[in-house]
C-alpha cells in the first residue's frame, strides 16, 4: 500500500467563503462496522503526551478521536453527561471540571473494542521521529552529542484553526450535504487539509472541530494574504439541441459531474497522486491505522503527512491530513539524503549535486546546527 | 424607451434595491453577515437615497417596509427638514404621521428618545409627537407600562399631559413628581402605586409591568403567570407558554385562537415547536395556517391557477440567533399562502431536501435550487415562485443558467411567470441576492405580502420602466396617507 485511494467518496459542488473553499466528499453508504466519536480534554495550557519509556511531549490538545469497531456505536456516553445519585439524594453537580490530561501514547487501547488516538498529532509524532536516531557511524564531521543523542528533539509550530483567516466563517456557513462524510480545505485553491469519516451521523458532529485542528504555516499564510477566490459557477452552454427540458436537466447534470471529475484531477491531485511511506500504528479487527509520510521530493507542489484507518480492502474510512510548508519539506528532504548516504558528508552532497560547504550551510539552515562539530565551522 | 434616459432607468434600479432592502434589512446579524456589517451597509443606503431621492425615501414609508427601516426613514426626514420643500414637507408629514399610526407603540417611543438625543426638536416634530400621542386611546396605561418613554417624549415637546382618561394633572404627577399624590384616581395609576408593597395590586397591571413586581414580591412564576394569562396580549401568551405548563409542554397554548393569527407569525411558532409536538397538534395546526393563508390572499385566493412553487429549507434558512428560522419560516408561510392564491389542488410546492410534509420541515442540507427548478418547470406551471435566500450552491449559479436557458430558448413567449422572492438581505451588494438577471427578485419580509411584492417585481426585469414605477408608489402613497387619515376607509 503506497497510495490514498477515496473509493466510494464522490466530491459534491464547492462551497466558497472569502479565501476558503470547502469540498463536500459524500458516501453512498457509510463504512460498516466502525464508529468516531471525540473525546474533549482541558482547554486550558498544553497537556503532556508520553511517547515512550522517559519521554514525554507537550502540546495544546484540544481533542482526541475515539474509533469504536464494536459495532455498537452508540454506547459511548457523550460529553457532557452527568452522573446523579438514584432518588435525588444530593443534588448533581452543576457543573464538571475536566481533569487535566496526561494521555499515555498516542494510540491507546480503551475497554471494549475501542481505541483512543490523538489525530493529527499521531502523524506530526511520525514526522518528528524522521531519521531521529541520528547518524549510525561515529564519522569525524558529527559532533559528541548527535551520536550520543541523535536529533535534539524538535518541535514543531502549527496553528490552529481560529487563527486561519475565514476558515471560522467558511465552516459556520457550510451546508452539510446528506450521506456527508468527508471534506476538503482549501486556502487560496491549495489543499490544506482534507478530513473523512466513517458515519455521516460522526462528520455531523466532528465537522466543527476542524476549526481547533492544526494547520501548516502556509495555509496560515494563504488564508491571510490570498484574494478571495472565485465560485464554481455552473455554465450551460447554449447548444442547439436544448430544445426540451430533459436535454436541458442533463447539461445541468452534466454540469455536476463535471465538477467531480475536475475536482479529483485538478485540486486534490497532489494528495492522491503522490506515493505515500505508510507505517501500522494499530490494527483494530478488519481496520488498521495508518500514518503516512510523504516522499519528500522536491518541486512537487504540496506535501501532505497523515493519519488514516482503512478497511481490509484499502479503503479509507478515516483519513486526516496535514499540509507541511516549504521548510518542513525541505528538512525532511535533507534527512532522507543523509540518511541514504548513511551519514556521510561527501557522499551525501554528492548525491545532493553540491560540495561538502554548501551542504553544511544547509544542515545549518535547517536548524540541525547543533549535530555538525564546531571545529568543522 | 426613447423617452427615458440613462439616468431615469439607474434611479429606478436604485429606488427598487432602497425597497428590497427595507423590506428585508433589520440591522440584526443574518446567517451570512454579522450584525455590524448589516448596519453599515443600511447606513449608506439611508444616507445615498434620502439625500439623491428625498421624494422616494419618503414615498417608501407607505409600502410594506419593515419597522426597523420605517422608523429610521421618519427619523431620517425629521432630522434632515431642512433639505426638503414647503410641499414636500407637508406630503412627508402626512406620511409620517400615518406611518407612526401603524407602528407598535414602543418602537415610536424609542424614536422619540432618539430624537431626543439627537436634539431634533423643531416645531413640526413638536406637532407630530403631540398628534401621536393624542390619538393614543390611553395615556394612563402608556404612563405606566412605557414610563421613561412617555416621560421623555412630554419633556422633549413641552406637552401638557391633562386630557385622556386620567383626572386632571394626575398623570403629571404621576410621571414626573411621584410620591407627591397620596393615591390617583385612575385605577391603573393606582394599581402601580399600590403594587409596589401590595402583592394583589400586581395583577391588575399589564403584564410586562407586573412580571417586575412579581419578580421583586418573589412570587411563585407559574402561579402568577397563570393567574395573569387573561391580561397577556396573545404574543405575551404564546411566549411564555413554554415556561408556564412545566406540567405538560406537550400542550399548546389555552386561550390562543390560532386561525386570527398572522401568517408569517404562526409559521414563525409553529417552527419553534419541537417536530414531535407539530406532529402530535397537527389537526391543530394545519387548519390554522390554512385559514390564516386564506384570509391573506383575501381577494386574490384562487386567481393564479396553476403554481409552483421552490421552497428553500437549506441550513441557510435556520437564520441567526437573533433571527432564528426566520427565511423558513417565510418559506413554510408561502407554502399554505401559495396553496391558497393557486386553483384549488393546482399548487405544487417542492422543497430543496426533498421534503414532502411541510409541518415537519428542518433547516438542514445544501441548496440545490437548481435541480428543484427543473423539477418544478416539470410540472408545467402558469407560475413559478421561489422562496430562497439566493444562495445557491449545489453547483453554485445551475439556478440561474437553468431560468436563463428557460426564458431564453424553452420559454421564450414568456407563458410562465416566474419570481423570486428573498426574505435575507444581502449585506455585501446593498440589494438582495438573486439568481438571474433574467427573473425579477424582490425582498419579501411578511409572507402575507407575496401578492403586492409580486407587483413590484415586475419593475426589477427591466420590461416597465420607471415613469410606470412612479405612478405605482405615487398610487401608494395616496392610497396609504388615505387610509391613515382618521376618518379615511380602514
Amino acid at each position: 500500500m503506497n497510495r490514498l485511494e477515496l473509493n466510494g467518496l464522490t466530491a459534491r459542488p464547492a462551497q466558497v467563503w472569502g479565501g476558503i473553499r470547502l469540498v463536500p466528499l459524500v458516501r453512498e453508504k457509510p463504512v460498516e462496522g466502525l464508529r468516531l466519536h471525540r473525546e474533549v480534554y482541558a482547554a486550558d495550557g498544553p497537556a503532556v503526551v508520553e511517547v515512550g519509556p522517559r519521554a514525554h511531549y507537550t502540546s495544546y490538545i484540544p481533542h482526541g478521536f475515539v474509533a469504536d469497531w464494536s459495532g455498537e456505536g452508540a454506547r459511548s456516553a457523550t460529553y457532557g453527561t452527568q452522573l446523579a445519585g438514584p432518588g435525588g439524594e444530593g443534588a448533581p453537580p452543576r457543573t464538571m471540571k475536566l481533569p487535566r490530561h496526561r494521555h499515555h501514547r498516542l494510540a491507546k487501547r480503551q475497554p471494549g473494542d475501542r481505541l483512543r488516538f490523538l489525530p493529527l498529532h499521531l502523524a506530526l509524532e511520525g514526522y518528528l521521529a524522521l531519521h531521529f536516531g541520528g547518524p549510525s557511524t561515529a564519522w569525524e564531521e558529527w559532533s559528541r552529542r548527535a551520536l550520543r543523542d541523535g536529533l535534539s528533539p524538535r518541535g514543531e509550530d502549527a496553528y490552529m484553526g481560529w487563527s486561519v483567516r475565514g476558515l471560522g466563517d467558511a465552516l459556520r456557513t457550510f451546508e452539510i450535504h446528506p450521506g456527508q462524510c468527508g471534506v476538503m480545505v482549501y486556502a487560496a485553491d491549495t489543499l490544506a487539509a482534507a478530513f473523512v469519516v466513517p458515519h455521516p451521523g460522526d462528520y455531523r458532529l466532528l465537522h466543527p472541530t476542524l476549526i481547533e485542528d492544526l494547520y501548516g504555516e502556509l495555509v496560515h499564510q494563504y488564508a491571510m494574504y490570498g484574494a478571495p477566490v472565485p465560485e464554481f459557477g455552473a455554465r450551460i452552454a447554449d447548444g442547439p439541441g436544448l430544445r426540451t427540458l430533459a436535454a436541458l436537466r442533463a447539461a445541468a447534470r452534466e454540469q455536476e459531474r463535471e465538477w467531480a471529475e475536475a475536482h479529483d484531477t485538478l485540486f486534490a491531485r497532489e494528495l492522491l497522486d503522490s506515493s505515500y511511506g505508510f507505517e501500522r500504528v494499530y490494527r483494530m479487527g478488519a481496520f488498521t491505522l495508518w500514518r503516512f509520510l510523504p516522499p519528500f521530493l522536491r518541486d512537487r507542489g504540496g506535501q501532505h503527512i497523515g493519519e488514516t484507518i482503512t478497511d481490509h480492502k484499502g479503503q479509507v474510512a478515516y483519513l486526516k491530513t496535514f499540509r507541511l510548508s516549504e521548510a518542513q519539506v525541505r528538512r525532511g528532504h535533507l534527512l532522507h539524503r543523509l540518511d541514504d548516504a548513511d551519514w556521510r558528508l561527501p557522499l551525501a552532497a554528492q548525491a545532493l549535486g553540491t560540495g561538502e560547504k554548501e551542504l553544511r550551510a544547509r544542515i545549518r539552515a535547517a536548524g540541525f546546527e547543533s549535530l555538525l562539530r564546531h571545529r568543522e565551522l | 424607451m426613447t423617452t427615458e434616459t440613462y439616468a431615469d432607468l439607474i434611479a429606478a434600479e436604485d429606488v427598487l434595491l432602497f425597497v428590497n432592502a427595507a423590506v428585508t434589512a433589520t440591522g440584526q446579524r443574518e446567517f451570512h453577515s454579522g450584525a455590524g456589517h448589516q448596519q453599515l451597509s443600511l447606513d449608506f443606503l439611508h444616507a445615498y437615497v434620502r439625500i439623491n431621492y428625498r421624494r422616494v425615501y419618503a414615498a417608501s414609508l407607505a409600502l410594506d417596509i419593515n419597522d426597523h427601516n420605517a422608523v429610521r426613514i421618519v427619523r431620517g426626514l425629521l432630522e434632515h427638514a431642512a433639505d426638503a420643500s414647503a410641499e414636500e414637507r407637508r406630503t412627508e408629514g402626512r406620511l409620517i404621521a400615518a406611518r407612526l399610526a401603524k407602528l407598535p407603540p414602543q418602537r415610536v417611543y424609542r424614536l422619540f428618545r432618539e430624537l431626543r438625543a439627537a436634539k431634533v426638536n423643531n416645531r413640526r416634530t413638536r406637532a407630530i409627537m403631540r398628534d401621536w400621542l393624542a390619538a393614543r386611546p390611553d395615556p394612563a396605561h402608556d404612563a405606566v407600562k412605557y414610563r421613561a418613554g412617555l416621560k421623555t417624549a412630554a419633556r422633549h415637546a413641552h406637552l401638557r399631559l391633562d386630557g385622556g382618561t386620567a383626572p386632571d394633572g394626575e398623570l403629571g404627577a404621576f410621571l414626573f413628581r411621584p410620591g407627591k399624590l397620596p393615591r390617583y384616581e385612575h385605577r391603573l395609576l393606582d394599581a402601580w402605586r399600590r403594587a409596589h408593597y401590595e402583592q394583589g395590586a400586581v395583577d391588575e397591571l399589564p403584564f410586562t409591568v407586573a412580571e417586575g413586581f412579581a419578580a421583586r414580591h418573589g412570587m411563585k412564576r407559574e402561579a402568577f403567570v397563570a393567574r395573569m394569562v387573561p391580561r397577556m396580549t396573545r404574543l405575551e401568551r404564546l411566549r411564555t407558554q413554554g415556561r408556564r405548563t412545566v406540567a405538560d409542554p406537550a400542550e399548546l397554548p389555552g386561550g390562543v385562537d390560532l386561525t386570527v393569527m398572522p401568517l408569517t407569525r404562526l409559521a414563525l411558532y409553529v417552527l419553534s415547536l419541537e417536530r414531535e409536538a407539530r406532529g402530535r397538534h397537527r389537526a391543530e395546526l394545519v387548519p390554522a395556517l390554512r385559514a390564516s393563508a386564506r384570509r391573506a390572499a383575501g381577494p386574490h385566493a384562487g386567481s393564479w391557477g396553476r403554481v409552483a412553487a421552490v421552497l428553500d429549507d437549506s441550513y441557510s434558512s435556520s437564520g441567526s440567533g437573533e433571527k432564528r428560522r426566520r427565511p423558513l419560516a417565510v418559506a413554510l408561510a408561502c407554502h399554505f399562502l401559495l396553496e391558497a392564491l393557486a386553483a384549488p389542488g393546482a399548487c405544487v410546492p417542492l422543497w430543496t431536501s426533498g421534503a414532502r410534509d411541510p409541518l415537519l420541515v428542518g433547516p438542514s442540507g445544501p441548496t440545490p435550487l437548481g435541480t428543484r427548478i427543473l423539477d418544478a418547470l416539470g410540472h408545467g406551471p402558469e407560475r413559478l415562485v421561489i422562496v430562497s435566500d439566493g444562495w445557491d450552491n449545489a453547483p453554485p449559479g445551475l439556478a440561474g443558467e437553468v431560468l436563463r436557458v428557460w426564458r431564453t430558448r424553452l420559454d421564450p413567449d414568456r407563458r410562465t411567470a416566474v419570481v423570486h422572492v428573498n426574505p435575507v438581505y444581502d449585506a455585501a451588494g446593498f440589494d438582495v441576492r438573486r439568481l438571474s438577471p433574467s427573473v425579477p427578485t424582490a425582498g419579501i419580509r411578511d409572507a402575507e405580502d407575496l401578492p403586492a411584492l409580486v407587483e413590484i417585481a415586475q419593475f426589477s426585469e427591466g420590461r416597465t420602466g420607471p415613469a410606470e414605477l412612479h405612478a405605482y408608489l405615487d398610487r401608494q402613497v395616496a392610497r396609504f396617507v388615505d387610509d391613515g387619515r382618521p376618518g379615511g376607509a380602514r
